[in-house]
């Protein structure tokens, strides 16, 4: 990447003349190519006339306007609210050059003068200095200072400032950004912050008493050490990317879209995620299918409506009306292992059924290791998702023998108990790696339950080179099914979602 | 192109003169959507001021908002042009003593006195500078979005009886929607997406003053904190923009300039519109129930 020429392009451009013609700047190009490139090795969909937008965006927003100009990439190349992570991302480590004095609204807000001084500092920094006069105790305290006035230029001097000194940076050595937020995090005992900040707030007869008040303040301080957070991470990419070039920092940074996590290793906060991308899911799920009824087939002629609709043309039925069929309510029936080898994701298995009972008015549920119980109840009665999981955890009867998976038998058992209850309006789901620990199958059990439901799936959350691997027996049970699934992350969910629809 | 804004801060400014208080990345697209002359996709929660942004654009631009409300079941009819029926079946029983042949008498019915327009077409044929607000589209079904494409990108909209009529200009046009379905890539690839999220405090805090001049800077403070507290629950429904305001004049009309406790407890049901949530947020923000309850 060329930054030097790109320098040069800005400098074209700063010169007044905003709406530039293509040739004068073809460096700006340049780099919005790798950018865009970027984007789509980390799975973002840039199609060509976006890419050819982005083009054009960049013509009449120019780099100066920074949070605009982000803006204008993002609206152009980003259509979907869960890639703008992965596009903050990339945009920071290709644009984080030229980040002088940004604050959180993105407006570039230093004066002239603070932005000499910021330079200024910055390039003694960048020199070693790092406000050699300063000790670290009076560091701390300015922090602390500009933290309660929430002074967002001091802060990111102080920011720039702890880098140089606490993160011990080297050009050249392989480690990652968070090894040295870490440091710097440390060194500023960040953990303690908010608890000084409250000292010095309920000192100064900030926060009155009260439970309440404190709850508000404490969340404020949050807040504001989330930004100094923020600030020190940005100096610590924009230093990285010094050293290490772009492409490379991008590199080490890219990270999975939320579509494309697997349920299996997903780390907590991408959980969490996953857990607000459920919810359109489930509804879109609902939505289509109660869709799909209503408009098979128009219902029964209405005599009453067609006579008087008939009026307007003196009495000849030109127009014969129809009433509208009910859209008759699906009924889905979720079973799923909860067993130690899909425990991820039995969380996001739960989190789906959670979603689709408050969604769906006739869902039931049942868990099952080698027994099995229904949970229909604590996912009804439970206020939010993680009460319910609590109580499936602790309350459902799932262990029969030895508490290690028995497909075989929970599914017996299932059968003698609940097989009456199948109707051509149920739907059935299956969740489960199949991993039996070489217990019968009793697959004999799936053949009734197709008899009886309108279709039966199977979701399996392994790889599907995994599959009858050791004692996974997913093709014994997959001929008595409608459909078995790869389900590993939300990509694979949503296609899942959009084959049932378009086969029922 | 008759270009609406000269810059992004200008935007900003603008919005703001009629109570409008949008930030950076949000006057950056409307910008944008100025000088490329596309389409705007809004998506955000509800009550993040979706509608309101189309609104307050077609007043500092003094254009007229034109707005399609979608619902499930739109059709064509309803969206671009219909012909009145009754109208052409009256001209043909009338003409019937004239004897006049068959291609006479179609070229009448179907000309523009018999055409009966529907906000998009009536978007596309105005004189007059329009904004045009395509609401909730993400209730229309797949197919139906197909009828929204040829709009959106040329702006024009194709007659069988009449050919193709192209629009005088190329006005702002805005599409919410609150993301219950996907849309299609081809609608996403025509517009400019911008996602509207929940304000930050500074911002909330502006709002309500700007919207409810009652209200002081400290109490204007003190709601934006607490509201964005209660969004840091886990709730059913977050409290929108529009239930901050509502609970503004609330605390305004009770006289109230200060929140305590009390206050929250007594008045949380502004906020908040389900029971569920209502108790939970009591629990969390350690808040007692209004001690009468009123029937």
């Amino acid at each position: 990447m060329q930054w030097n020429k790109l320098d040069y392009a800005m400098a074209g451009q700063g010169s007044g003349d905003v709406t530039g013609v293509l040739p004068a700047e073809p460096h700006m190009l340049d780099v919005l190519q790798g950018f865009v490139h970027e984007l789509r090795t980390a799975g973002l969909p840039v199609s060509m006339t976006e890419n050819l937008d982005a083009m054009r965006a960049v013509e009449y927003v120019p780099l100066e306007q920074r949070e605009a100009f982000k803006a204008a990439l993002g609206a152009t190349l980003v259509k979907h609210a869960g890639h703008y992570r992965v596009f903050d991302t990339v945009f920071e480590v290709y644009f984080s050059m030229f980040s002088p004095g940004v604050n959180a609204e993105g407006e570039s807000d230093l004066d002239a003068e603070a932005q000499m001084d910021f330079e200024q500092l910055r390039a003694a920094m960048d020199q070693g200095g790092a406000m050699g006069q300063v000790s670290n105790e009076e560091l701390a305290k300015m922090l602390l200072d500009a933290l309660m006035r929430m002074d967002q230029n001091e802060m990111r001097m102080l920011a720039a400032a702890a880098v140089a000194r606490f993160a011990g940076m080297e050009p050249g050595r392989p480690v990652g950004g968070a090894y040295y937020l870490y440091r710097t995090l440390r060194q500023l005992d960040a953990d303690g912050l908010v608890n000084k900040m409250m000292e010095r707030a309920r000192d100064e007869q900030q926060i009155g008493g009260g439970a309440f008040d404190e709850r508000l303040a404490r969340e404020d301080f949050d807040g504001r050490l989330k930004v100094l957070k923020e600030m020190i991470e940005a100096e610590i990419r924009r230093r990285l990317v010094a050293d290490r070039g772009v492409e490379a920092m991008a590199r080490t940074l890219r990270k999975p879209l939320p579509e494309d996590v697997d349920f299996m290793h997903a780390s907590r906060e991408e959980m969490q995620q996953l857990q607000r991308a459920i919810y359109p899911l489930t509804r879109a799920l609902a939505a289509r299918l109660a869709q799909r009824r209503r408009h098979r087939r128009r219902g029964h002629l209405d005599f009453r409506q067609t006579v008087r609709h008939s009026m307007q043309y003196g009495g000849v039925p030109v127009e014969p009306k129809f009433k509208r069929p009910r859209p008759s309510k699906p009924e889905i029936m979720v079973v799923a292992d909860i067993s130690g080898s899909v425990a991820s994701f039995a969380r996001f298995t739960l989190q789906f059924v959670y979603a689709m009972q408050s969604e769906f008015s006739k869902v039931r549920s049942w868990v099952f290791i080698d027994g099995v119980d229904e949970v229909t109840r604590f996912f009804d009665e439970a206020q939010e998702l993680g009460e319910a999981i609590t109580r499936v955890n602790t309350e459902a009867d799932v262990v029969w023998v030895d508490g290690h998976s028995d497909y075989g038998h929970a599914f017996e058992v299932w059968h003698e108990r609940h097989i009456r209850e199948v109707t051509k309006k149920s739907s059935i789901i299956l969740l489960g790696d199949a991993r039996n620990n070489y217990h019968a199958s009793q697959a004999w059990t799936l053949g009734a339950m197709r008899k009886r439901a309108r279709k039966l799936y199977w979701l399996d959350p392994e790889p599907r080179g995994y599959w009858d691997t050791g004692d996974s027996i997913v093709s014994e049970y997959a001929p008595y099914c409608d459909g078995v699934y790869e389900v590993r992350n939300l990509r694979q969910l949503q296609k899942f979602v959009a084959d049932v629809v378009d086969v029922s | 192109m008759a270009e609406r804004f000269e810059s992004v801060p200008d935007v900003v400014q603008r919005l703001r003169g009629v109570d409008y208080l949008s930030d950076t990345s949000i006057a950056g697209v409307v910008f944008l959507a100025d000088r490329l002359g596309k389409p705007v996709l809004v998506e955000g929660p509800a009550g993040v001021g979706k509608t309101e942004l189309a609104k307050a654009a077609a007043a500092v631009t003094n254009a007229r908002l034109i707005r399609l409300q979608c619902y499930e079941g739109l059709d064509e009819a309803k969206a671009i042009y219909e012909w009145n029926y009754k109208k052409q079946l009256l001209r043909i029983q009338a003409d019937r003593e004239h004897e006049r042949d068959w291609d006479t008498v179609e070229a009448d019915i179907f000309s523009e006195q018999f055409l009966l327009t529907r906000p998009l077409l009536e978007a596309i044929r105005a004189e007059e500078p329009v904004v045009l607000l395509i609401d909730e589209v993400d209730r229309v079904e797949i197919e139906t979005e197909a009828l929204l494409l040829e709009v959106l990108s040329d702006f024009q909209v194709s007659f069988p009886e009449l050919g193709t009529i192209v629009g005088k200009q190329v006005p702002l046009v805005f599409l919410t929607s609150n993301n219950t379905r996907e849309l299609s890539e081809a609608l996403k690839r025509r517009c400019l997406f911008l996602h509207i999220d929940y304000p930050d405090i500074d911002r909330e805090k502006e709002i309500v003053r700007v919207r409810v001049p009652e209200v002081d800077a400290a109490l204007a403070e003190q709601i934006a904190k607490v509201v964005n507290s209660i969004r840091n629950i886990d709730l059913k429904k977050s409290p929108s923009i529009s239930e901050t305001i509502d609970w503004a004049r609330t605390l305004v009309y009770l006289g109230r300039h200060e929140i305590t406790p009390e206050t929250l407890g007594d008045t949380l049901h502004v906020l908040l519109k389900y029971q569920s949530d209502i108790g939970k947020a009591r629990k969390e923000l350690g808040v007692d129930a209004p001690a009468v309850v009123k029937k």
